[in-house]
């Protein structure tokens, strides 16, 4: 007796619990691994998964074997030129060709590194671990601003554009059945009364006359029945469904006058990537604006942003008038959530500060989900961090952090996200 | 060629895509023809899987349900990346040892290799799975699946129970020693998925009382004591670490115990396999090739198939020479392929030195002697019994002595009259697993102090210990509860520490 079963379409992602549990035991390994790989990549080139490496050593299974050394004795194959006594100089690369025979197993590549690849959903995973997600997952819910129609059953009642023929002949049909069936059993009783009557006393009799007389009545009452009444139409039913909205737009700001160095600007450049990875967690599709500024501001590409350097003064005002204006050309109609971050060693020019704080207040803040201010600087706080200070207090949704090296970019990171969502 | 019979046969489907049809109309042939040649099999149950699925079976050891443990998917890992890169193929067949005989058939495989592995496994592996000792007095095949669902569901309850980090790192510590978790010498009782489950709770309380009984050392004991010397504990040495630690370590709870049996069975269970790789593996090998002949003689099989059936085998049972790039030792599938074919030369057309080498089998009838030799032999012994000196010439073996205080090899023997007996004896040697792996045993615990234990390594042919001692040590100690030790006893017996893993702090109250 033999069975043919085919499996291939059964218990698929077997090892799925046995690929998570690897992923767990090894989460310092990989996180580290994560965090040095963010730091090759240019912000929106996440797409992929990563190719992980972990040294082979900290996830070996060790066992007793026999080591190298002692007397070994052991037959190979193929001779072509010994003899019986002859003495053979001992192979350079110890391992003596082919010791420990018969184990070809995936100990080969012990010596290497174990390599594997993430997929984009656990390399997120890991990058947003511990952040405060859910939080945000619900600001981004609450703000519904789009609407779809989708079809929703039959109703009856609507307009006459959305009549549904088919439905309501089909209630006409039985509704006609229904009303009717008494009337059609009285008339064929009376038939075969009528049937029977003729053939026992002919055509003309009485009481053929009175059968003829009821069996019109009955026929006119059925024809009474109205074909279609408005009781039987149908309309086909559509209903507006929310429609949360799965595109973001993320302003990148940044000060690129004389005193912001390329370290700094490495720093702002992860600070910016790290808020990209995680709005790709929640949108679809994520536009990236980018504006520099020094004294007048410019929307960039990329490249441009982070590579050309210009030098001179600082008004940091003039980059947020241009968000402001892309904001009011491009994404104003509400189906864009909109984020900012603006990074900046904070020095500013005296006067401009106070009117930063006002744009950013009453003419953006208004309109973004979120906007992060973080100041890269050593030293003292500088005169725009004491007036966007001033505006945490007031909105929900700015946040202001300082960094002071690129090590301190990851925590700080999750404290803007964990403090202000709360 | 006996194509051209008169009798008109219908020929089997030689198209490259297999259908369900087409496996079965091959199966059945293949199924008729080794009937014919009494192949005393399992009922076979033959699965088509897709390559994923055929890597999840990589990395359970190759068994259809196993526990869930990280090193799983860390072969998961590492098979699934040399796969996609085209580093490997996977195996055209996994057979797993049960009742029924389940062979799994990747898809990608052309209809020409499911008929192959058809025969392979379901009809080789498959009767030597029935037929050989080790395999009819260590592994049951009725019970290995129920076995394998009881242990899965199990650890999954400890999981819950326990934590899955508990377990898991319990289970880490179980496959450091899982090699050395088997029974070499005795006789093992059988599984039975019915009597696990009867006996596991009787099991778990009564083991525990022992344990506790071995332990209670009360003052009043050592004073009366004092002279006589302690009792040796264990009265023998112990060869299976696991079983052991299961019946003797002191701190273990119930469940924990029963997790290390868990273990130990499973790893008793592949033991064998280990041992018969040879004869295994060139019995499938010789069975496919013969009864496909078979077939192609009965005029079933297109020439079309043939050649890519004899390109497949051929590439199977080749066996490169020691100095090309391809040399990872002595090909199992060549050798026991070989070896079977030249057992069967020698049955059916002796030469005057099969005569004198192997009396007993030349000329007398081939499937006797195949069945006498595939039911009581291990590789070791299969080689020291039945390699002749024309497999050894064929093979051109020679034997290289390495031993590290002379400055040179020494070419030990090679494939002459002088050499046959040599080299036969080293190969044979090669294959013993008491030599291929270190002998270790549970030498002594001291009962009446601080119930450190002592291993004991009987050093063999000097070859030193290696790997990481440190690490499985490690794992010793985190079993067994207290300080351990590891002792090398040197050929001339002499004994030297080699390593001691103190564990001071007692876990199980640190725990409360």
């Amino acid at each position: 007796m033999t069975r043919i079963i085919d499996r291939r379409f059964d218990s698929k992602k077997k090892s799925a619990v046995n690929r998570q549990r690897f992923m767990r035991r090894f989460k310092q390994q990989i996180r580290r691994a994560v965090n040095d790989a963010i730091q090759d990549r240019s912000i929106r080139d996440l797409d992929n998964g990563e190719q992980i490496t972990i040294p082979s050593k900290d996830l070996s299974e060790p066992q007793f074997q026999h080591g190298k050394g002692g007397i070994w004795e052991q037959v190979f194959s193929g001779n072509d030129q010994f003899a019986s006594g002859d003495l053979i100089n001992r192979p350079p690369s110890g391992g003596g060709g082919g010791r420990g025979q018969g184990k070809a197993s995936n100990e080969g590549e012990g010596e290497d590194d174990f390599v594997f690849h993430l997929s984009r959903e656990e390399f997120l995973d890991i990058f947003f671990d511990d952040l405060a997600l859910p939080n945000l997952v619900r600001t981004q819910l609450a703000r519904i601003s789009d609407y779809k129609t989708q079809r929703a059953g039959f109703t009856s009642d609507g307009s006459p554009m959305n009549i549904n023929i088919v439905r309501s002949m089909r209630g006409a049909l039985g509704r006609r059945l229904a009303l009717g069936s008494p009337f059609s059993a009285r008339l064929r009783e009376l038939q075969k009364e009528l049937d029977r009557v003729i053939e026992e006393s002919g055509e003309d009799c009485e009481e053929a006359l009175n059968l003829k007389d009821e069996i019109g009545r009955l026929r006119a009452k059925i024809e009474a029945i109205p074909f279609i009444d408005s009781f039987d139409l149908r309309y086909n039913n559509r209903i507006r469904v929310p429609k949360p909205t799965t595109q973001a737009v993320m302003f990148c700001v940044m000060d690129v006058s004389g005193s912001m160095d390329e370290e700094k600007k490495a720093t702002a450049k992860r600070f910016f990537m790290l808020l990209y990875l995680f709005l790709t967690r929640t949108y679809e599709q994520i536009e990236v604006v980018f504006i520099r500024h020094h004294t007048v501001a410019k929307e960039v590409d990329e490249e441009e942003f982070f590579h050309s350097r210009e030098s001179g003064g600082t008004v940091v005002s003039s980059a947020l008038k241009l968000m402001h204006e892309v904001i009011a050309e491009r994404y104003a109609h509400g189906t864009w959530n909109i984020y900012g971050a603006q990074a900046s060693d904070g020095d500013n020019w005296d006067n401009d500060s106070p009117i930063c704080r006002e744009l950013l207040g009453s003419q953006i803040l208004p309109w973004c989900q979120y906007f992060a201010y973080i100041e890269i600087t050593p030293g003292e706080p500088q005169n725009l961090w004491r007036e966007y200070e001033k505006l945490s207090g007031e909105h929900k949704n700015f946040a202001l952090q300082r960094i002071e090296e690129p090590a301190d970019i990851y925590p700080v990171f999750r404290e803007l996200f964990k403090k202000n969502f709360v | 060629m006996k194509r051209a019979t008169s009798k008109k046969v219908k020929q089997l489907p030689a198209t490259s895509e297999w259908t369900f049809e087409a496996i079965d109309a091959y199966h059945a042939e293949i199924a008729r023809v080794a009937a014919n040649f009494d192949l005393d099999t399992y009922p076979s149950q033959i699965e088509l899987i897709t390559s994923e699925q055929m890597m999840d079976a990589y990395a359970s050891v190759g068994m259809p349900v196993n526990y869930h443990h990280w090193s799983f998917g860390k072969h998961f890992l590492s098979t699934e990346k040399s796969y996609r890169r085209g580093q490997m193929g996977l195996a055209y067949e996994i057979v797993i040892n049960s009742n029924p005989c389940i062979a799994y058939l990747m898809e990608e495989n052309t209809l020409t290799m499911q008929a192959l592995v058809i025969a392979h496994a379901a009809y080789g592996h498959n009767s030597f799975f029935k037929g050989n000792y080790l395999f009819r007095t260590w592994t049951n095949a009725d019970a290995i699946v129920d076995y394998l669902i009881f242990a899965r569901n199990y650890i999954a309850q400890c999981e819950e129970r326990h934590g899955e980090e508990e377990v898991e790192l319990l289970l880490d510590s179980c496959h450091a020693l899982m090699n050395l978790g088997v029974d070499r010498y005795k006789r093992p009782p059988k599984l039975s998925l019915a009597k696990e489950k009867l006996r596991q709770a009787e099991r778990t309380e009564y083991l525990q009382s022992q344990v506790n009984e071995l332990w209670r050392t009360l003052p009043i004991h050592d004073a009366k004591r004092g002279k006589v010397a302690a009792p040796r504990f264990p009265p023998e040495p112990e060869e299976n670490l696991l079983y052991f630690v299961e019946k003797h370590a002191p701190l273990l709870e119930p469940w924990q115990r029963e997790v290390v049996r868990i273990v130990r069975k499973i790893a008793q269970y592949f033991f064998p396999q280990r041992q018969t790789q040879v004869m295994n593996e060139g019995w499938a090998c010789f069975w496919h090739y013969t009864l496909i002949n078979k077939l192609y003689d009965e005029g079933l099989l297109a020439d079309s198939f043939m050649l890519e059936f004899l390109q497949s085998h051929t590439n199977v049972v080749h066996q490169p020479s020691y100095n090309e790039r391809w040399y990872n030792g002595i090909n199992p599938y060549a050798l026991g392929f070989a070896m079977w074919q030249d057992i069967k030369r020698i049955c059916e057309d002796p030469t005057e030195e099969d005569r004198a080498w192997f009396p007993d089998i030349a000329g007398s009838n081939w499937r006797d002697t195949f069945d006498f030799a595939m039911k009581n032999f291990k590789d070791e012994s299969f080689i020291a019994q039945y390699l002749s000196p024309k497999i050894m010439r064929d093979f051109r073996m020679f034997a290289i002595l390495d031993d590290e205080h002379e400055a040179k090899l020494r070419v030990s023997a090679i494939h002459d009259e002088m050499g046959y007996r040599r080299v036969r004896e080293i190969l044979s040697d090669q294959y013993n697993l008491g030599s291929r792996e270190p002998n270790i045993q549970v030498w002594n615990v001291d009962l009446r102090g601080d119930r450190s234990l002592t291993l004991r390594h009987q050093q063999y042919r000097k070859r030193p210990l290696g790997g990481s001692i440190d690490e499985v040590m490690k794992h010793m100690a985190r079993l067994w509860g207290f300080t351990v030790r590891l002792e090398t006893q040197h050929e001339d017996g002499t004994v030297e520490l080699v390593q001691e893993t103190r564990l001071e702090k007692r876990r199980g109250q640190a725990e409360n």
